[in-house]
């Protein structure tokens, strides 16, 4: 798998901002998965290759970070905190409204590849609690009518 | 009312903007450190602060920074740790997301003081949109001559760059972000050599919390003996205290250190959800030992909360009702730290793993009385034996659940369910 127009330009301007390759890594894999959404096995050579790093870093590094993905998750990426201040304010109950909703369980995917839930830990808007993220957009104080206010606004 | 340093600007409109920043009173520390103050009267204005580390460790700042080594011909790095990952905490959050050139001033007045001219933000992954506006800012800041070659006319250069991290809870730990910012997993290193000796890319660095750092300006701006004075001795300045759990409001609120518990829960927090009774409050995150309701009449300082015999840690204050299990909440806490061990240390990776199977046995009711004893044990096997305190911080707290709410363990495991259920809504 070779490396797209676009996602060279990236690792370019990405490389050119550290004092060393090496620390390109991360920023590097966190562009492969906004081109695809996961980080494909087959374009870490690929990558290694191009910051001139050697292919264990790469594999290194999409295996420890919980926020790379190793393969294909749905379209909207359901984070909901499920750490202790969200569980005082009650996040099972919310987590048991979007399994419902959604019909899969926490850790699957929509069989139409739109919605995965995860459960992750402490997102730190505890203030909020009960919270989740989408793709990266937090919503928090959530209750069953506001996350079908979320959902249904989704494209 | 107290004064207000570090949230001051936090409900004005826009104030994550340059524009309002400047109009109200930002970067007139950075001109004066600039133009008036050598490195060492900075250095020195600090150490008489009293500030110390808002990471968790409440390490002295000015200490930490002297001891970077005199001549050395590398270059020092500043590393910034807006890794925010301890459960609870918010609070570097809210200086990120409503006011973030206080914290690039202070990353300027730091550096200068250090002698540094490459400075990293470490922000988690999941702070995105937090991410984004501190980018921008950081772009206005160059825009603006604030960072780049020649800051201000001063001779004095100064490269800023935000670095995103993945998810990973142990690259809040210091080295293990250093490892993280080298582009490899966040394994800590063993200590010594200290990073201020042998840090990043084997360099001099210093590494310090986003709070630590947006509370120089105003230690340049009004001196090292007015900000000590704010707190009780040893403990300068104010702390932004971030309340969760079972309050009516919670939120994040500055105060002096040694500001009240109780005033803290029950007038700025507006008291106990319910207004049932509380049963427990961690003070310091979720890794620091369980307070019992009858031990909350405490001064929020580093020194009382550890005569009280916990932490104040990252003053993430998590609060909880009478209606709360304990077991359950142990189960919440030991499931976090097995899933963020990195896994490098055995004591740590096995033993986080023991603990989840213990107490995940007696939440489904097949505990054995010796299952209490065994937490402790395992915990205690944990303890200190690690290369970085992530061990401790399961090990610490899951010791004061299971010592101070025992009578809950030992009434799940006898009846197959919870304390809790027994009582009437
Ligand atoms: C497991 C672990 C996680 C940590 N997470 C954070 C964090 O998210 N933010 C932080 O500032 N310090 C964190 N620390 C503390 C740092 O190691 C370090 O002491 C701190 O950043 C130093 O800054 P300070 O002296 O300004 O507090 C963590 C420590 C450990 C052991």
């Amino acid at each position: 798998m070779e490396l797209t127009v676009n996602l060279k330009s990236r690792l370019d301007e990405i490389k050119r901002k550290f004092p060393f390759a090496f620390s390109s890594v991360l920023p590097a894999i966190h562009a492969v998965q906004e081109e695809f959404g996961y980080i494909p096995l087959e374009i870490e050579p690929a990558v290694a290759r191009y910051l001139a790093v050697p292919q264990e870093r790469i594999r290194e590094v999409t295996t420890f970070y919980f926020m790379f993905n190793n393969r294909s998750v749905g379209k909207y990426h359901i984070y909901l905190c499920s750490n202790v201040s969200c569980w005082l304010r009650n996040y099972e109950s919310i987590l048991a409204y979007l399994e419902k909703k959604l019909n899969i369980s926490a850790g699957e995917t929509t069989p139409d590849g739109r919605f995965t839930i995860s459960l992750v830990e402490c997102l730190g808007m505890c203030e909020q609690a009960p919270v989740m993220q989408i793709n990266g957009i937090s919503y928090g104080d959530l209750t069953p009518e506001k996350i079908d206010r979320i959902l249904d606004n989704l494209d | 009312m107290t004064e207000k340093i570090l949230s001051r600007r936090f409900d004005l409109k826009d104030s994550h903007t340059l524009k309002v920043y400047e109009e109200n009173g930002g970067y007139i520390a950075l001109r004066k450190a600039l133009k008036e103050m050598s490195p060492a009267q900075i250095l020195d204005e600090v150490k008489r602060s009293n500030l110390r580390g808002r990471g968790g460790a409440g390490f002295p700042a000015g200490m930490k920074w002297s001891f970077l080594p005199k001549d050395t011909d590398k270059p020092v790095y500043l590393c910034v740790n807006a890794d925010e990952s301890e459960p609870g905490t918010f609070k570097d959050r809210f200086i990120m997301e409503r006011d973030p050139h206080l914290l690039i001033e202070g990353i300027i007045i730091t550096c200068y003081t250090i002698r540094s001219s490459q400075a990293f933000i470490y922000i988690r992954g999941e702070y995105l949109s937090q991410a984004r506006l501190l980018e921008q800012a950081i772009q206005d800041a160059y825009a603006a001559k604030y960072l780049g070659k020649n800051i201000l006319g001063s001779g004095f250069d100064l490269d800023l760059i935000l670095y995103i991290g993945a998810g990973a809870y142990i690259c809040g730990e210091e080295t293990a972000m250093l490892e993280s910012l080298e582009g490899k997993k966040g394994y800590p290193r063993l200590k010594p050599p200290f990073p201020a000796v042998i840090g990043l890319y084997n360099c001099p660095t210093i590494i310090n919390n986003v709070e630590t750092i947006a509370n120089v300006p105003a230690i340049v701006e009004r001196g090292g003996d007015w900000y000590a004075g704010l707190g009780p001795p040893k403990n300068g300045g104010t702390r932004l205290f971030a309340v969760s759990g079972h309050v009516k409001r919670p939120g994040c609120y500055e105060h002096p250190l040694g500001y009240p518990l109780k005033k803290l829960l029950y007038e700025d927090a507006g008291g106990i959800l319910d207004d049932l009774p509380l049963k427990a409050v961690v003070p310091g995150g979720s890794s620091v030992p369980v307070l019992k309701a009858d031990e909350i009449d405490i001064n929020l300082d580093f020194d009382s909360v550890q005569a009280a015999g916990s932490m104040l840690g990252s003053a993430a204050i998590i609060v909880m009702h009478e209606r709360t299990c304990m077991v359950k909440a142990t189960e919440r806490i030991i499931n976090f730290y097995k899933e963020e061990s990195c896994g490098q240390c055995s004591p740590c990776r096995e033993g986080t793993g023991w603990l989840l199977k213990i107490i995940q046995r007696i939440l489904r009711g097949e505990g054995v009385m010796e299952d209490i004893d065994l937490l402790y044990d395992v915990s205690e096997g944990i303890l200190g034996n690690t290369i970085c305190p992530l061990g401790d911080a399961v090990a610490m707290p899951v010791m004061s659940y299971v010592t101070k709410f025992r009578d809950e363990f030992e009434y799940f495991i006898a009846h197959k369910k919870s304390k809790i259920e027994t009582m009437v809504s």
